[in-house]
C-alpha cells in the first residue's frame, strides 16, 4: 500500500436534517443505475407494455364506437382523450413498481439499506435516492408511451411536451408515498393491497370517462386520489385545453412529494437506526 | 477511543444489554466473549451508531453516537454478523460502490478497492458474482469492504462463526495483519479459541452484564487452574462418579457429557482418580482455557 490513505469525509450538513442527510444521494442512485445496466433491461420494459395495450384496444377499437367526449368544453377524439391518462398510468405503474416490489425486496431480504446505513450514508440520502430511481423508471415508461401517441397523433398541442415533466412529476409523488407505504409491509401478501388500491383508482380517476358521470359524493373521493390529478393535468397539456386548476394539481403532487419523503426517512431511521 | 458507562440498552420488557462498562484504547484488540444471546451484538451495533442506548453514557471516537452517528459510521468499519453483500454487484463494485456511500472519490475508491481484494485474497475473484463465492470469501469481501474507508476501529461481529476450520485460520491471519498494522478491532465471539488468539483484552459478558475483563491469560490464571482433566464415565454414571472424585484438585465441574477436574497439575489429578479404583472411559489432560473461566463465572457452557 504505497500511497496515501484517505479517510471517509465527514458530512458537513446542519441544521434540522443533521444526521438524518449527509448530502450523498448520488451514490445511492449511481449504486441502482449501475445495476439495472449490468442485469437485464427486460424487467425494466415489461411494465411499459400494459398502459400500451390498453390505448390500442381501448383507443382505437372503443374509440371507433365512441367517437368524440367533452373535455373542458371541447370534443376531443377518444384515443386522444384516454392517452394522457394513460400516460399518467405508465407514469405511476413505474414508480410504484419500483417502490413497492423492488424496496420490499432490498429492504427485507438483501437488507441493502442496513448496508448503506451502516456507512457515512444518512436515512434521507437512502429513500431520496431510491425514489429518484423509481422515479427514473416512471419517467422511462412515460417517455416511452410519448413517443407511441406522438406517432399515433394524439397529441393534440405542443404544451403536449410539457406531459413528460408533469409524468415526472406524478412518478415523484407514487414513488416517495409508495416506499412510505412499503416500509410498513412484513410479507408479500401486504404488497397485494398496494395492487388492491391501485387497480380501482386506474379504472376509475377519469381515465376512460369524464368523471361528471359519478354522483358528486364520489366525484369527491376521486378528486381526492392522487391519479385524478396526475390524469386531469397531463391531458390538460396535451389537449392543449390548460385550465388554473392544473396548479392545484402540482400543489397536490407537491404536498405528495413532501409527506411521502419525509415519511420514509423517518420509517427507515425507526427500522434501522433504533 | 470507546468509551461506555452504565451503557443500557432494552427492548420493550427484555433487557439485552444491563449496565455495562468499558473502555477501548487505541491500536488494541478488545474482545466480548459471551454465549448467544449475551448482548454482544446489540452492544456492537450501539457502538456502531446503528442502534440507540436506552440509558448510560456511549462515546466513541470522541462524538455522542446519538447526536453524531454519520460522523462516527464515516471513521468506523463494520463487519455484520450475517454479511450483507449486496448481491446485485460484482465483487469488485461492492468495495467501489461501498467506497463510494462514504463520499469518497471515485478514481480513490478503484485503486483502494485493488489493493484490499489483494489483501482479501479474491484478485482472482474480482468480477465474480457474489453469490457464487464460499462462506469465507464472502467473510473475507466483507472484512476488505469494511476497509474502504480506512477506518480508526474496525468493529466484527462474530468474524468466523458458520466457517470451516481452515477458512477460520486464513480469517485469524488476516485480522492479525490488520492488528500488526494497528488497527483498533473490536470483536464479539462465543469462541474461546478465537479470543485468545485474537485478543488483548476481552470482557466476558453474561445475560446482558459483564462477568469479568482482562487479558485472555490474565482470566485464565484468576479463574481457573493451570490444568485441566476430562473424565468421561458415560453420561449416566458422570454424576455418581463425581462425587467419588471429590477432593482431588481444587474444582471439579460436572457437565453432562464429562467430569472437569481443576489442577495445576493435571497428570497427578489423574493419578488420583485412578488411586480411587474409578475407570474413566476417557481421559485428557488439557490446559484451561477461556472456556472454563466462563464455566466458572456463570456455571454454564459458551456454546450450548
Amino acid at each position: 500500500m504505497t500511497e496515501q490513505l484517505l479517510e471517509a469525509p465527514a458530512p458537513t450538513i446542519r441544521g434540522p436534517l443533521r444526521g438524518l442527510y449527509a448530502g450523498n444521494t448520488r451514490s445511492v442512485v449511481a449504486r441502482g443505475l449501475r445495476v439495472i445496466a449490468r442485469n437485464n433491461w427486460l424487467i425494466v420494459v415489461t411494465g411499459f407494455f400494459e398502459p400500451v395495450f390498453y390505448l390500442l384496444s381501448m383507443g382505437i377499437g372503443l374509440g371507433a364506437l365512441i367517437g368524440t367526449v367533452e373535455f373542458y368544453g371541447v370534443d376531443v377524439p377518444y384515443a386522444a382523450y384516454i392517452a394522457p391518462a394513460l400516460m399518467a398510468v405508465s407514469a405511476m405503474n413505474g414508480a410504484v413498481y419500483d417502490s413497492t416490489m423492488n424496496v420490499f425486496f432490498k429492504m427485507n431480504f438483501a437488507k441493502l439499506y442496513q448496508q448503506m446505513l451502516s456507512t457515512s450514508l444518512g436515512p434521507l440520502d437512502v429513500a431520496l435516492g431510491e425514489i429518484l430511481l423509481a422515479l427514473f423508471r416512471g419517467l422511462l415508461y412515460a417517455c416511452g408511451f410519448m413517443v407511441v401517441t406522438s406517432l399515433m397523433g394524439l397529441n393534440l398541442s405542443w404544451t403536449a411536451v410539457l406531459a413528460i415533466p408533469a409524468a415526472l412529476v406524478i412518478a415523484f409523488g407514487f414513488a416517495s408515498f409508495g416506499m412510505a407505504v412499503t416500509s410498513y409491509m412484513k410479507t408479500f401478501q401486504h404488497l397485494d393491497y398496494v395492487y388492491f388500491v391501485m387497480m380501482p383508482m386506474f379504472l376509475l380517476s377519469a381515465t376512460f370517462f369524464p368523471i361528471e358521470v359519478y354522483p358528486q359524493g364520489v366525484q369527491w373521493v376521486i378528486q381526492a386520489m392522487p391519479l385524478w390529478h396526475g390524469v386531469d393535468m397531463v391531458r390538460q397539456l396535451t389537449t392543449g385545453l390548460i385550465q388554473p386548476s392544473i396548479l392545484l394539481h402540482l400543489l397536490y403532487f407537491a404536498v405528495m412529494i413532501v409527506v411521502g419523503l419525509w415519511f420514509t426517512t423517518a420509517r427507515l431511521k425507526a427500522l434501522f437506526l433504533r | 477511543m470507546i468509551e461506555a458507562r452504565g451503557l443500557r440498552k432494552q427492548y420493550g420488557d427484555f433487557t439485552a444489554v444491563d449496565g455495562i462498562d468499558f473502555a477501548i484504547e487505541p491500536g488494541e484488540a478488545f474482545g466480548f466473549l459471551g454465549p448467544n444471546g449475551a448482548g454482544k451484538s446489540t452492544t456492537m451495533r450501539m457502538i456502531a451508531a446503528t442502534s440507540t442506548r436506552t440509558s448510560g453514557d456511549l462515546q466513541v471516537l470522541g462524538f455522542d453516537p446519538e447526536s453524531h452517528g454519520p460522523e462516527i459510521r464515516a471513521q468506523l468499519g463494520i463487519v455484520p454478523q450475517a454479511d450483507q453483500l449486496d448481491e446485485e454487484l460484482r465483487v469488485i463494485d461492492n468495495l467501489v460502490v461501498y467506497g463510494r456511500y462514504f463520499g469518497l472519490p471515485l478514481p480513490y475508491v478503484k485503486r483502494r478497492a485493488e489493493e484490499l481484494l489483494d489483501f482479501a485474497q479474491l484478485t482472482e475473484k474480482r468480477k465474480a458474482r457474489v453469490d457464487g463465492l464460499s462462506g469465507g470469501m464472502k467473510r473475507r469481501l466483507t472484512i476488505a469492504r469494511g476497509l474502504i474507508n480506512s477506518p480508526k476501529a474496525m468493529l466484527l461481529d462474530e468474524p468466523t462463526t458458520g466457517l470451516d476450520p481452515q477458512a477460520r485460520h486464513v480469517l485469524w491471519d488476516r485480522l492479525f495483519r490488520l492488528k500488526e498494522e494497528g488497527t483498533t478491532l473490536v470483536l464479539t465471539t462465543h469462541y474461546m479459541d478465537e479470543a485468545e488468539q485474537l485478543c488483548d483484552r476481552l470482557v466476558v459478558v453474561d445475560k446482558g452484564a459483564i462477568v469479568a475483563e482482562g487479558s485472555p491469560s490474565a482470566l485464565i490464571r484468576q479463574y481457573s487452574t493451570r490444568e485441566v482433566l476430562e473424565v468421561r464415565f458415560g453420561s449416566s454414571r458422570n454424576a455418581e462418579a463425581a462425587e467419588r472424585i471429590e477432593g482431588i484438585g481444587s474444582r471439579i465441574e460436572v457437565l453432562p457429557d464429562r467430569v472437569l477436574v481443576y489442577d495445576d497439575d493435571g497428570e497427578a489429578a489423574m493419578a488420583a482418580v485412578h488411586e480411587r479404583g474409578l475407570q474413566p472411559i476417557t481421559s485428557l489432560v488439557r490446559r484451561s482455557s477461556l472456556e472454563d473461566v466462563f464455566l466458572r463465572l456463570t456455571g454454564r457452557s459458551l456454546i450450548e
